[in-house]
């Protein structure tokens, strides 16, 4: 018996107990839904065995959305719980809970995943390739985040959520001051998810550096490409520094090591530094990849080609590199002196000028264009002026002098979501109405598709600028109620009718999906937005090899000019073309490691061991393997082709 | 496959140029992986608590012995990899089987390293200089066990399967591998034992 009380929850409610319920349901349906309909064949060879660069891509996809549901659900519960003064919705701990994993969920499991998802299915298209670099090990990417994130999904059932805020800091982190397992997940979780993108980091530099078709210089890569290059090579130099840290509060946790203690030692700020100088470049890790997505819709629906590309370019570049010299804006008020505080204050003002170039990139690519707007567009149009005030008001926050006002106040949590929600979330929306019609071979409705688009801004709006005022009135973040007499009031109760209007955006979205699923046509061709770059050159459903012969390119905008200039992109003759094989393995290791992580947060050494000797197995078994993957027949090929033309 | 008979054998596939490019942005990677760990051990280095300090526990005679395996290591790993240019499988595999035995050593002198430390007061848990010490030492530690495992595995291919693009491309990136750790082992020799010492 003793053995099963790690697995209770310390601090248990209702809404716990229903969840665990309704887990238990839906885990129920889901089996007997594919035993019913005979579907676990065809489950594990499509999907759970895939390496196609597409259907991960679509696989990170729904699990980003999964989690921008629980996220959601997160924040709805949060600004439930602060519209009125001395609400009892949620106590102290469970509001400290939801915000601890609202934060990383969103961050880590939501968004970190939509943009993996968005470059998985579209830069081996833009480029021309047949896949990316390392196929399997792409798989494993997904599978290790996919795991990573369930098992951080878990603790709200089985032994507690974390509840330290998403950015854990130490000695709060610390057993001493939370002693459940919640932070163990934490650590744990992030690490599996963090092990993922790192390799995702790695495959798509290779991809992009050396798999371009033919023609296709640096210079002349579509910007989407541009930022997912310079993405993942912040992704490969900033989370090793993040598993470092995780494994330091790891071992503080678990093995009594004084990283972070106050004893001994110890040095509660150095966490505080480590995850900041993750933190920090992993900000423009989700935003710089939203910037690429503005920039291809913004020359598509302005109808022109794209304002200052080599500006644009080097405003990424030098973007990435401050990224690295700005963390310490995250705790000004820590005493590092005035000294260290001006330096860090001039490098983060000094990020707003490359981001202020873009932003005029982008307005005098839209000058004298012939906009069409459609939900893409409307989005990326939001966009500018949303993102521009909330980047303001970073500036704002820069000052070190001020931040003192500033800091820690609801005043800086109307910053970053006025960031983030423009920067990253109508990114992730306008890409995913995009390219749509390439995934999945229709358009999502556009009447449907821009209620939802007024109902998210304005409720963005709505929710996060009158946190600027009570912010500024004195309102802390992280706090879980606050008194009649402070007058925040009136302002949560126009943040709660704002996050519920975004809510409605949401589920607005859900049914456009449903409808445009049942109602759509399917007979769009295979650009039906008249675009630019090379995805939409293939046919739609794009075939498994995505180009029967590879384009050749001379220009940024090869697919333009082909439709418009006279460039011919296909001059190969059709051949036969090899493709790498499936694989279970990448499942199976990362089913393993979700055991190890499982195993590590409850402290069951037995379950340590085992799994740890199943991953050095699937390790062995691998570099043992000779895999030269598979031929598709040129007869093949041709009755592809054929079919897919006559499709049209 | 295509392949290109004008390249050494480990770069004559594509996919086997891919890998190289790859591993070179793996190590990249480990390089900001062990500098945060050095950053951290330098932060915390005179932080000892109660516990011993550095120059307290650091003794030169284990330290410089296992440099030297390690560096002999990194030198008969680079042999293999020229005897594999001049496709001589016998003396790659020698060669090989020699850098894989000095790592063994390095490892046991370092686990006797270990042991000592903790002999003297210095465990993992005594205080934040012992933990970062640890740490780095065994993160670094692990690694070359891990290349010891790899190594051993690529040896049997080796002999199993003789020179082939894929074995010869995992062999040179092995040896990418040792080099790598090599270096790593050359900067905490400096800057964690003789500085330490001084
Ligand atoms: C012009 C560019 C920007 C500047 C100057 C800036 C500045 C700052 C500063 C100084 C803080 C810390 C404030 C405090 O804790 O008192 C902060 C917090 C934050 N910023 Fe920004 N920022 C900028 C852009 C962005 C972007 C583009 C994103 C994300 C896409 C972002 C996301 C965040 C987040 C998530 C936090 C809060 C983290 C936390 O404490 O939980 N920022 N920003
Ligand atoms: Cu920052």
């Amino acid at each position: 018996m003793e053995f099963f009380e790690r697995f209770a929850i310390p601090h248990p409610s209702p809404i716990i107990y229903a969840s665990m319920v309704a887990i238990g349901i839906t885990l129920l349906a889901i089996i007997a839904g594919l035993t019913f309909f005979k579907k676990w064949g065809y489950l594990w060879r499509e999907w759970l065995t895939t390496v196609d660069h597409k259907r991960i891509g679509i696989m990170y996809l729904i699990s980003a959305l999964l989690m921008l549901f629980r996220g959601g659900v997160d924040a709805l519960m949060m600004r439930a719980q602060l519209a009125t003064p001395e609400a009892q919705l949620l106590d102290s701990q469970h509001y400290n809970e939801i915000f601890t994993t609202h934060g990383v969920v969103m961050i880590i499991f939501m968004a970190m995943a939509f943009i993996i998802a968005l470059m998985n299915f579209v830069v081996p298209l833009q480029i021309g390739a047949r896949d990316v670099a390392f196929p399997r090990l792409n798989a494993l990417s997904f599978w290790l985040y996919f795991m990573g994130a369930m098992l951080f999904n878990l603790s709200f059932v089985i032994g507690g959520s974390p509840s330290s805020g998403w950015t854990s800091y130490f000695p709060l982190a610390g057993n001493e001051f939370s002693p459940s397992v919640g932070t163990n997940y934490y650590m744990i979780a992030i690490q599996i998810a963090g092990i993922g993108t790192l390799i995702t980091g790695i495959n798509f530099i290779v991809t992009i550096l050396k798999m371009r078709a033919p023609g296709m210089k640096l210079m002349k890569m579509p910007m989407f490409t541009w930022s997912a290059l310079i993405t993942n090579l912040i992704i490969t130099f900033a989370f090793p520094v993040l598993t470092v840290a995780l494994a330091m509060g790891t071992m503080d946790r678990l093995f009594g090591t004084q990283f972070f203690t106050t004893g001994n030692g110890g040095m509660d700020m150095l966490w505080a530094n480590l995850f900041w100088v993750w933190g920090h470049p992993e900000v423009y890790i989700l935003v710089l990849p939203a910037f690429g997505i503005y920039s291809e819709i913004i020359s598509t629906f302005a109808k022109r080609n794209l304002y200052g590309y080599k500006s644009m370019v080097a405003s990424m570049v030098i973007i990435s590199l401050l990224s690295f010299v700005v963390w310490v804006h995250h705790f000004f008020t820590m005493g590092q002196g005035a000294m260290v505080n001006s330096i860090f204050s001039i490098t983060t003002m000094a990020i707003a000028v490359p981001t202020g170039i873009k932003i005029f990139n982008w307005l005098f690519t839209l000058y004298k264009g012939s906009i069409r707007f459609t939900v893409p567009m409307m989005y990326s149009l939001g966009f500018l002026p949303i993102f521009t005030i909330g980047g303001v008001t970073g500036v704002m926050l820069g000052m070190s002098a001020a931040d003192y006002q500033y800091h820690n106040t609801m005043f800086l949590v109307a910053h970053f979501h006025l960031v983030i929600i423009p920067g990253v979330v109508f990114a992730m929306l306008a890409g995913l109405t995009y390219w749509w019609p390439k995934m999945f071979g229709f358009m999502l409705n556009e009447r449907i598709g821009k209620w939802a688009f007024w109902f998210i801004s304005v409720g963005t709006c709505v929710a996060f600028f009158p946190m600027f005022i009570s912010g500024l009135d004195g309102q802390a973040r992280r706090m879980y109620t606050y008194s009649e007499s402070t007058g925040f009031g009136f302002w949560n109760m126009l943040s709660f009718v704002g996050a519920v209007a975004l809510a409605i955006g949401f589920i607005i979205i859900v049914y456009n999906i449903y409808y445009s699923t049942r109602y759509a046509s399917r007979d769009i061709g295979s650009d039906p937005w008249d675009a630019r770059s090379l995805e939409w050159a293939t046919h739609t459903p794009v075939p498994e090899y995505n180009f029967a012969t590879i384009p050749e390119v001379d220009s940024s905008e090869a697919f333009w000019d082909s439709k418009y200039n006279g460039h011919k992109l296909f001059k190969g003759k059709l051949k036969e073309i090899h493709m790498p094989n499936n694989s279970g393995v990448p499942f199976i290791m990362s089913a393993l490691f979700f055991v190890l992580g499982f195993s590590f947060i409850f402290s069951i050494w037995i379950g340590v061991i085992v799994s740890l000797l199943g991953i050095c197995a699937c390790l062995m078994h691998r570099s043992f393997e000779k895999d030269h993957g598979r031929h598709i027949s040129l007869e093949e090929v041709e009755k592809t082709e054929s079919e897919l033309r006559g499709g049209k | 496959m295509k392949l290109d008979h004008s390249q050494p054998l480990e770069y004559s596939s594509e996919q086997g140029r891919l890998n190289i490019l790859g591993f070179w942005i793996f190590i990249g990677a480990e390089v900001m992986l062990f500098g945060t760990l050095f950053a951290s051990y330098f932060t915390l280095e005179g932080r000892h608590g109660s516990g011993p300090s550095g120059a307290e526990i650091f003794e030169i005679a284990p330290v410089l012995f296992e440099t030297i395996l390690l560096l002999t290591s990194s030198f008969t790993v680079g042999l293999a990899i020229h005897a594999m240019r001049l496709n001589n499988k016998k003396a790659m595999m020698t060669f090989f089987i020699i850098t894989l035995v000095l790592g063994l050593a390095f490892l046991s002198v370092e686990i006797y390293e270990f042991t000592h430390y903790i002999h003297e007061g210095a465990g993992l848990t005594v205080s934040a200089f012992s933990s970062a010490l640890l740490t780095t030492l065994g993160t670094h530690g692990l690694h070359v066990t891990l290349g010891l495992f790899w190594g051993i595995f690529i040896l049997i291919q080796v002999a199993k399967r003789g020179f082939t693009p894929e074995t010869a491309n995992k062999s040179f990136i092995f040896s990418l591998y040792w080099h790598f750790l090599d270096v790593v082992w050359i900067f905490i020799f400096s800057f964690i034992y003789l500085k330490g010492m001084m």
